[in-house]
Parts: structure tokens; sequence; C-alpha cells
């Protein structure tokens, strides 16, 4: 007898409890159990960061669920307002620490809309194509890694073979493989290089037919199929009253993507689709997910070609850095450099909150800017956070096993958890 | 977001609605912020979810900032997001600081967004701000044993001075 | 021999002929192979031939030694995921770094099966008590790798949550710069990590500037250095001193 995400033992009746004769005793006398609560400690091997998760069960059935964060925080937003806001970029960074592009993004649109400052086109166009890009990277992490949670251990070989496919492009525009700090206030750092664009023209031809390749593996996939159909299952309404946002809600149905709904940078433009799913269940939001990667490829083919040109960043140089061919020339150009290098740009008073969409769900950087030059508080409403909040729900009443499994489809970053 | 007439009826209305709890209002880079009485926040923020005309349903954030040396110090910020017309709208609720001895003291909205238990118990781990009827209060991120609280602007960045190798005789055997 | 019945002149050669003692053959010498090998069986090789036969035909070591290789060939290393560190230090298992030609894919969850921590990550204080009892659980031998930037020294997070480099509270073999490190750079680690291991460490800089002893103190040693040990710490500590003095007399010198 299987019931998944289902409580088997709510109904003790003699024709539901198993064969064996141990609970047919059981459930004669009327045996009351325990809550067993263990502990599954921070590290442990599902590592999807340091998660310590206290659960009580009662057999194997989950009845209590509490998660307890904090062991990766950073003090990150404390640091902050130590530093001037170009130094703050790194910072930022490493909070969620697989959508670096995304991090940068919300504080970056931040004190861009603090200081009313335009991105230029080509900026914009280079800005949607990295952060499309590391939309996948994040995803085939995800998608390697919840695999080898599942037991199909091969995902995460190739899943990473794509990655480091992903990583170098990085490398080729930015010079990091990750925590790039590729995106400045005003637009980006450097332009890309000549060959980067036939490099990803080449990535973006292959991609879709890997991600066939992936879902041949999972999609029909009789194991895959038991663990994930109808498990971890949360009301749509539920959700929204948790503060869900990103692939999680989209799998239950809510058609919800802040690129779609507010498009920002360049995603006006561009012509893609928002998968949603119907259940809500594990199953849907791998699909949802994988979609995702489908669409951000779609995105990054149509950026590519519409790629405007012009400059790469802001012409402001009382926020921005000059080019270095004339600090031998102009003396303003030196001047700002010095200034803007020593002390930093100063940002008038006011606050500003700017969300996008990343791989998780909304992220937002709230700026409060007290007229100097670092921020007064900086803030970033962090999607893990929130997500982490609906954990609980998903895995009441289903078995260990089940957790597991809600756990990689949830896709909690705990540095973006915790700070 | 509303613009800044439609945010002046809303601090209206709210104001006929909850007598005294809009202190002020504010509108700047697009976005739409009312500053809200601390006692009436409950309210104001069920009035802003139910209300026919407002329906601000889903929290987005919900965080603390310490505007020292400004008075009112605290402030609690409620993003709220109205998803079907796209509107977001800012709450502040202006706490001020009552002193080294106590800690400041807000109505909890779990009742009213479920998703703010989480974020609640962050603001009380960095500020210090205590949250009456929340359902578990303790700290999330920091240890549960820690004594202080670290976002707060007086509390210290913390971490070591580097002690490079020509400063090593001046804190000899520091290994120990 | 298609004749038959020719007479097989069979000449009996001795080793000493073609390898004299004082100018011995070398080991390519064909000749020399075979007769050495045709004594070898009848058990007539003796005395010095058998000793340089047996010095490059078998391979003897000490205990320690092959104790040392086998370890080093087959480490387990146990996943510490703490935080970006943690995906490239995923990302060295994967094909294209591949760390199983080093013998160390199996990477165990349990600490009880592992044999090297690698600290991928920054070390809040949260979690510094955890990491310590896991390194406690391990057992004997066990090696720590502090991967990154923030586990070697805190990083870039000096504040009042990251503990300031794993060294605080546990010891560390090795240290592995980077923010996170690139894949290659934490093989090359591993590498290094590996030849401590076998007993031959690299001295590396020490032994550009003539600092050896200044290593830190080993885990075994219980109590106090040795004097000479702190004899040559005091040394290498005034050979830098004196390097800084003469380079600001020099920068003075040149101002004036």
């Amino acid at each position: 007898m299987n019931v998944h995400g289902g409580d088997i033992l709510a109904e003790t009746g003699e024709e539901v409890v198993g064969m064996s004769a141990v609970e047919r005793t059981a459930a004669a006398e009327g045996l009351e159990q325990e809550l067993f609560t263990i502990n599954f400690e921070p590290h442990h091997p599902a590592t999807h960061g340091v998660l310590r998760l206290l659960v009580s069960l009662e057999g194997e059935v989950v009845r209590d669920l509490k998660p307890i964060m904090g062991y990766v925080h950073t003090g990150i937003e404390k640091n902050c307002e130590d530093k001037s806001y170009w130094k703050v970029i790194p910072f930022v960074e490493r909070m969620d620490y697989l959508s670096y592009f995304f991090n940068m993004e919300a504080f970056c649109g931040c004190v861009e809309r603090l200081l009313e400052l335009e991105v230029p086109p080509r900026a914009a166009y280079l800005r949607v194509i990295h952060m499309e890009l590391n939309r996948i990277h994040s995803h085939l992490v995800w998608l390697g890694t919840s695999a080898l949670d599942l037991g199909a251990m091969s995902m995460f070989f190739y899943c990473f073979r794509d990655r480091d496919r992903v990583l170098d492009l990085f490398e080729m525009s930015t010079g990091q493989r990750m925590h790039t700090r590729y995106f400045q206030v005003g637009g980006v750092f450097e332009d890309i290089p000549t060959g980067f664009a036939h490099n990803l023209k080449a990535f973006c031809a292959e991609m879709p037919s890997r991600l066939d390749q992936y879902e041949a593996i999972l999609n029909r996939n009789e194991i895959f199929l038991e663990r994930t159909r109808n498990v971890g299952v949360v009301p749509r309404e539920r959700l929204l009253e948790l503060g869900v946002t990103g692939p999680l809600l989209r799998a239950a149905g809510e058609p919800w993507d802040l690129r779609k709904v507010a498009p920002y940078e360049a995603y006006g433009d561009l012509e893609f689709n928002v998968p949603v799913g119907t259940v809500g269940d594990g199953y849907d939001r791998y699909r949802v997910r994988v979609q995702e990667m489908r669409e951000s490829v779609r995105i990054i083919e149509q950026a590519l070609d519409g790629l405007p040109e012009g400059a790469w960043i802001a012409d402001d140089r009382k926020f921005v850095l000059p080019p270095r061919d004339e600090l031998s020339t102009s003396m303003e150009a030196l001047i700002h450099h010095f200034k803007l290098v020593t002390e930093g740009f100063r940002v008038p008073p006011g606050e500003a909150y700017f969300p996008i969409e990343s791989p998780r769900g909304e992220l937002g950087c709230f700026v409060l800017a007290d007229g100097s030059a670092k921020p007064a508080r900086v803030h970033i409403r962090d999607p893990s956070f929130s997500n982490m909040q609906s954990l609980r729900d998903m895995c009441m009443g289903g078995y260990i096993a089940d957790l597991i499994q809600n756990l990689a489809m949830l896709d909690p970053i705990l540095g973006g958890t915790d700070r | 977001m509303p613009d800044a007439p439609g945010l002046e009826l809303i601090a209206k209305e709210l104001n006929d609605a909850a007598e005294g709890s809009v202190l002020g209002t504010y509108h700047e880079h697009g976005q739409a912020c009312l500053i809200v009485n601390p006692d009436r926040i409950l309210d104001v923020l069920r009035w802003l979810r139910d209300s026919p005309g407002q329906e601000y349903r889903f929290l987005s954030s919900l965080h603390g900032v310490d505007y020292f040396p400004a008075e009112p110090r605290f402030g609690v910020v409620y993003e709220l997001l109205n998803m079907p017309r796209v509107e977001r709208l800012r709450v502040r609720a202006a706490l001020a600081d009552p002193g080294p001895d106590a800690l400041p003291e807000l109505d909890s909205c779990v009742p009213v967004f479920p998703g703010a238990e989480f974020p609640e118990r962050e603001v009380y781990d960095f500020f210090g701000i205590v949250f009456r009827g929340h359902p578990d209060l303790r700290r999330i991120l920091m240890p549960e044993e820690y004594v202080g609280w670290p976002q707060r602007r007086d509390f210290p960045v913390g971490g070591e001075p580097v002690i490079f190798t020509r400063d090593e005789p001046l804190m000899p055997r520091w290994y120990e | 021999m298609a004749t038959g019945g020719a007479e097989l002149e069979v000449k009996r050669e001795k080793l000493r002929a073609h390898a004299p003692l004082d100018e011995p053959a070398p080991i390519t010498d064909l000749r020399v192979r075979q007769i050495r090998a045709r004594d070898l069986l009848r058990g007539e090789l003796e005395g010095p031939d058998l000793e340089q036969h047996v010095e490059e035909s078998v391979l003897t070591t000490t205990f320690q030694k092959a104790l040392g290789w086998g370890r080093a060939n087959s480490i387990f290393p146990a996943t510490f995921g703490l935080a970006c560190c943690a995906i490239e230090m995923m990302s060295i298992v994967s094909p294209r770094y591949d760390i199983a030609r080093f013998g160390a894919e199996n990477m165990r969850a349990s600490p009880r099966q592992a044999d090297l921590l690698i600290l991928s990550g920054r070390v809040s204080i949260k979690m510094a008590p955890v990491v310590r009892r896991l390194y406690d659980q391990m057992l004997e031998p066990k090696w720590v790798m502090a991967m990154g930037a923030c586990s070697s020294s805190g990083g870039m997070f000096a504040n009042y949550a990251v503990v300031q480099g794993a060294d605080k509270f546990m010891p560390v073999d090795i240290h592995v710069p980077g923010c996170p490190p690139r894949p290659e750079a934490v093989v090359y680690g591993f590498n290094k990590l590996q030849r401590m291991i076998l007993g031959s460490p690299e001295p590396g800089w020490r032994k550009r500037y003539n600092a050896s002893g200044t290593e830190e103190w080993a885990r075994e040693a219980t109590g106090d250095a040795s004097a000479e040990e702190i004899a040559a710490y005091e040394a290498a500590r005034d050979l830098a001193a004196s390097h800084e003095a003469s380079r600001s007399q020099a920068s003075r010198g040149g101002r004036a």
C-alpha cells in the first residue's frame, strides 16, 4: 500500500494496517508511538548547504520539521555598510553563491535607481545574456545535485560537464569562473571580447540537444517518477501566503515571473515563455526548471542577435570610471578616477527596493543611502529564505525519503538564506 | 507603484479607516512609501490587504533599518505587492529607541501574512525589535546564545586586525 | 643446421668478463642481462652482482614509505561544502578536473570513513563547533585542506560572524588560496598534500629564504616548541626584519 505524501498512520483501522504481526498487534493494543526527534546535522550528504533540520518522526513519517539556519551567516549586510558602493558589489555577489550575476544585478539596479542613472542598451543586453547564462548554470548545478540526491549519479557528471562550458564562457568574457564582479553601477565592466559571440552561439546551438538527453534520462524514469510524483504538494494559496516565489510558485500554477510582469533591463524586448506547472509536486518543479533552461537559451540567442552597438557602461564620470586611455590626456578624467577609486561615488539620500527574478525566485535589494560614499543599509531579500518557510508544509505527513526529495526540489542555497 | 496622487489617496483613506495611523508619505524614484504609527501597524496591513481597492496580498520583504542618528531610530519596512496590478507599496513602521535597557516592540504580522515568520525572526535577531504575538521568536541566523544586536549602527563590524610580518615583533608569540 | 649432426659449440662466459667490477656495464647491455638472468636462475649470482641486480629490479622501501604511498594515493575526502567553494569542490569530481586520477573520487559523507576534510567555504561562528566536532570524529590519520580564502584566513569577511581562518580552532595542513580557487588550484593543493603525506614535502619559499625550521609545529608535538625550532624562527624573523630595514634605508637614502 503506497500513499505518497499522505499520512499513513492517521488511519489505524485494521484494514489499512499492514500484514505483519507486529503492526496488527500494535494497532490492536492501541500502542502510542512516541515522536522521535532526529537532527539532520549541518553536514549531511544531501548537501545543499549547511542546513540543520530538527525532524520529529513517528516511524518514518515526518510529524514536525524545524529548519535551523545561520550556519553560514557571514554578516555580509553589516560588512556592506562599511564599504563604498563599488566595493559592496563583490560582497553582495557572494550571498546566493550560485546566482552571482543576479545578486550583482539587484544591487546595481537598486543603486542605479537611487542615482537615476541610465544604463546604455548594450550594457542592458550584455547583462541579460550573462544573467540567463547564470540561470542555466544554476539550474544545471541544481539538476546535477538533485539527481544525485535521488540516486541518479550519472546526471551529476553530465550536468557538471555542461556547467564547465558555461563557466568557460564566463571566463572568456569576465576573466573569472565564479564571482566575477562583472556588473558595475552603470553597466558592465568591460565589453565582450571577439570570439565570445561565436562561442556563445555554438553553446546555444548545442544546449537544447543536451537538455533533450537529460530529459530522456529522467522524464520517464520509473524511479524518478515514483519519487517525485505527487510528493511535496503545497496549494498555491498557501505558497502565496508564505511569500514563496520562483519555480516553486510557477510549478503550483501561478504564472508569476518578474521578467514578464515587470520587465527590467532588456527583458521587455525579448520574446520568451514562462513555464507553469499544474500540480505543484516535485515532478512539476523539475519540469519547470528544465523548461526554463530551454527558454534561457532562446533568450540568449535573441539577445545575441539583437545586441546593440555602443558603450557598455554609462558615461557619467561622477559614478563610472573613465576609460584608461583618457587618464594620460585629460586632467578631469584623472581627478574623477582618483575620487572614485579612493572615496567612491556619493549617492544622494534615499531608499530604494529593486526586485529581480533569480533562479530561485524574487531577489530584491533594498539600499538606504545617506548621502555619503557608503550605503547605510543594504538588505537583500533572498528567495531561499522565504522559500524555506514552505519546507515544513511540504514535508508534513510524508516519509523521510520524501523530505530529501523536497529539499532537493526546493533548491535552497544556504548562502542566500543566511547571508 | 501607485503614483504620488494615488499614494496620497491611499494615505487619506487609511487615515479615515484607522485613526492616526499614517504619519507621512514619501514618494521617490518611482516608489511609494507610507510611514506608519507602529501601534496601528496591524490595522494598516489588514486594511491594505483586504480592502477591495487595495488588495496588497503578497508580502515581498520584511526587514529592519536603523536610521541612527535620525529619529525615530528604527524602521520596520514591509514591501507589499499587489500581484494582479503589479503594484508595490512600502510601509515603514517608525519605531523609537526606548533607551539602552528596553527593546522596541511591535505587533507581529504573522496572522496577516504567515510568510513573515522568518523575516520577523531575522529583524529580532539583528535589531532587537520584539514582535508581540510571534509564534516562535528566537534568533534565526546568529547562534542562540549570542548577545548583542549585530545590525544596529552602533554595533562594531568586528573582525581582527591583520598582522603583517613587520608587525609581528609587536605581538610576540601571537600564534599561541 | 641443415646438414644435421653439426656440433654446437658451447662457450661458457662469465659475467665478470662482460661487466668487470671497476667499470660495471650498463643495464642496457643485452648480453650482460642475459648472463645475469642465467646466473640468477642457477643460483650462481652472488656478491656485488646480486646486490646490483636486486637494487635494479626489486623495489625495497621502508614500511613508513609504503604506508605513505598507500595513504597518499587513496585519500577519501569528506565532503564538507560550506559555501561557494563547495561548488568548485564539486567540480573537481566532474570529468574535466578529474580527481579520480589521484584516487580521491570516493567522497565519503561520514567523517568516520574519511581522511581529508576539505573545508570549502566560510566558517561562521555558529558552524565552528560543528566543524571541530566533525574533525574530532575523524579517525587518524587525517588531514585538513583549507580551501579558499575564507577558511584559510577569513577571506574578505573581516566581521563579527566569520572565524578568521580555520586555523583558529583546528590544525590545517594545507591552504589553497583563491576566491573561489580554480579546480586546478585545488588539485594542485591536493598534489602538494599528497607529497606531504609521502614524506617529502616541498619546502617552497623556505628553501629560497633559508628559513627551514619555521614550519608550523606539527600536531603531534605536544607542549612547547623545542629550542632549535624557536631559534630557527627567531633567526628567520631577524632575517626578514633586516631585509625590511635595508629596504627602508635604501629608500630613505634614495630620497635624501
